[in-house]
């Protein structure tokens, strides 16, 4: 039996997690349904089972499938109390006795931990009574005639361009042009002086995405120490929609990894992010993951390269949750630098859920909303510890981010979003109880 | 986000809690109702297979196939029925009666030898030979009283399993 799951007796120890007579189970994910503060032993022991067999199981790449993972001994965690280990001779009504198998699948059924992380809550209505109501109604107004009207006004005179100066899309609308008409001749004409047009290009990087920020009116905190350019680091953060890339890159020009967006993201980040140093991936190819990381490596190497930004969630959350952390950003031997984002739901609710809206919907959201706030921290610096592996690594920099932030931990696969589990996991529980059944078998 | 869009009258929730005898509360129904309809992302009224797989939970459960033949396509009503087995409330009665119907594919309101070896199957996976399987079920089945040829049916599952002391409940988040 494999080394991970424990060995000789120990699928019994598991089942006796559970509940105090000996199931012939040995359930991981753990009986409570909530994603809860205060856990029993038994439960944080079940539970640190479960994360260590998902975490050992990983990303769903035929390539991943890693095998090593040490986790600390979860025995410490197991009081003896629980732990009784007499194997009982097998009944009949053991083998019918499938509840606890049920009571999992009914219980994720009910409430998961997964789907919790990707649930936007619809705001409350609070304005439904006699005295609110116009507020809010003048709020309408002022949100999307006055701060959002068309950016087609200003073709008219330059007045309205000088009113519009003031409206969102009008900002929106000047930035780009801003941009684009020092872009270009910058990017196309400046051949030569590779250093100065990489500066220019970063500072104009910079200053458009200040103008998104402005945009949406953002108020952004940032905490902490400005990230500085030297090779050899990498920075990390949570993951809640696609502008913690522009409010990250507003201060420093990151180069960050993407998934290849179609449509006129796509377009932008051909154009524009790529003179950033930027690097794509697919999240639908297989051997990408390889690719990919080659060139992470080498970027890191690379003195003059920007800082790399990764979010190692590998998708968006809601932003009340972090789901595992890959761990790729954290096998490059190199610093990691960890950074915090936590949006303030009271005036929007960031959290770009990609099944459900396009990314210009989410935009056009922000955009009519009063003001986009968050809180950055940008945290110490971290090193891998000897004898540490990279996914307790990771785990480590997951534990400061969320407790900065004050996010709960979950301990899924992000990317389980958009694939099924891995039957690993499925044949992981089905060989613990057929060795239970067999070896209560032998008892006389 | 925000399905719930047809928002639950007083007279659904006590008409749904009529149907699953009253086992559920009423905030409870209200909770999984919102459940419901997070699940059911395309508004259809009931949720697809497609859907509980998305769950990773359910999922990885190596009874999940069963299960879903089960509940697949269920409107609410039905959804909040199948699930009352596991309220804190319910009876070991019910309990058993569920267990009885994971077993009883067909619903021909017996379990055979045929049946238990499914079961088996699903839960050992390739862990177990089908010979194991066999002579594991056999035996116990010889010990209390029945044989391989035998036909098993509610009662007695009832006299087998109203002795174990089921454990099968789950908690409805209610916020």
């Amino acid at each position: 039996m494999n080394q991970r799951v424990g060995t000789d007796s120990s699928p019994l120890r598991f089942a006796a997690c559970e509940s105090a007579s000996i199931p012939l189970f040995a359930t991981f994910i753990g009986a409570r349904r909530r994603a809860p503060p205060a856990r029993t032993h038994r439960q944080i022991g079940s539970q640190l089972v479960g994360r260590r067999i998902l975490a050992a199981m990983g990303g769903l790449d035929s390539s991943s499938m890693e095998t090593d993972l040490d986790r600390p001994n979860i025995e410490e965690y197991l009081t003896t109390e629980t732990i009784r280990e007499v194997p009982k001779k097998l009944h009949l009504s053991d083998l019918l006795d499938i509840s606890p198998t049920l009571t999992e699948a009914a219980g994720a059924i009910v409430d998961d931990s997964f789907t919790r992380c990707f649930k936007s809550n619809s705001p409350e209505p609070w304005n439904w009574n006699i005295y609110l109501f116009p507020l809010w109604c003048l709020g309408v107004v002022v949100r999307y005639g006055i701060l959002f009207p068309a950016s087609f006004s200003w073709l008219v005179s330059l007045s309205n361009l000088i009113s519009c100066m003031f409206c969102r899309v009008g900002v929106l609308a000047l930035g780009w042009i801003v941009f684009f008409a020092a872009f270009l001749p910058v990017h196309f004409l400046i051949r030569g002086h590779d250093k100065w047009r990489r500066k220019i290009e970063r500072k104009l990087v910079e200053m458009m995405c200040s103008v998104f920020v402005a945009s949406w009116t953002g108020v952004i905190k940032y905490h902490g120490p400005r990230p500085s350019r030297r090779p050899q680091q990498v920075f990390v953060a949570n993951h809640t929609s696609m502008i913690d890339f522009i409010i990250l890159e507003q201060m420093t020009a990151f180069a960050v990894i993407m998934q290849k967006h179609p449509g006129w993201v796509g377009f932008i980040q051909k154009t524009i992010l790529e003179s950033v140093g930027c690097i794509w991936f697919n999240r639908t190819e297989s051997k990408d993951r390889e690719v990919v990381a080659t060139k992470i490596r080498e970027h890191t190497q690379g003195v003059d390269n920007n800082p790399l930004l990764i979010f190692p969630e590998g998708t968006c959350v809601n932003n009340h949750y972090t789901v595992m952390f890959k761990k790729g950003a954290f096998e490059l031997g190199c610093a990691v630098c960890p950074v915090a984002i936590k949006y303030n739901k009271i005036f929007v609710d960031a959290f770009w859920n990609s099944k459900k809206q396009s990314f210009t919907t989410h935009l056009a959201q922000l955009m009519t909303s009063w003001a986009v706030v968050c809180d950055v921290w940008y945290l110490e610096p971290q090193y891998i510890r000897p004898g540490e592996i990279p996914i307790e690594f990771a785990e480590r920099v997951r534990d400061m981010i969320s407790v900065r932030a004050g996010l709960k931990k979950v301990p899924w696969d992000g990317y389980l979003k958009y694939f099924r589990p891995s039957p690993k996991l499925t044949e992981r529980k089905q060989q613990i109880f057929a060795e239970s059944v067999l070896k209560r078998l032998e008892e006389k | 986000m925000g399905n719930a869009s047809a928002m639950l009258t007083q007279y659904d929730i006590e008409e749904v809690q009529d149907h699953c005898n009253y086992l559920f509360s009423q905030q409870e129904i209200v909770a999984l109702y919102s459940r419901f309809c997070q699940l059911d992302r395309t508004a259809k009224g009931f949720i697809s297979s497609d859907e509980f797989l998305s769950i990773p939970e359910f999922s990885l459960n190596p009874l999940s196939q069963r299960l879903l033949k089960m509940v697949d396509g269920l409107n609410f009503k039905d959804f909040v029925a199948f699930l009352s087995a596991f309220s804190p409330q319910a009876t070991t009665q019910q309990k058993i009666e569920f267990i009885f119907k994971v077993y009883d594919a067909d619903g021909k309101g017996r379990v055979t030898f045929k049946d238990l070896l499914e079961v088996l199957r699903d839960l050992t996976g390739s862990f177990m030979s089908e010979e194991q399987r066999e002579k594991v079920l056999g035996q116990v089945l010889e010990e209390a009283g029945y044989s391989r040829e035998s036909t098993l049916y509610f009662e007695d599952f009832m006299k087998i399993l109203s002795k174990a002391g089921l454990k099968m409940e789950v908690e409805v988040p209610v916020d």
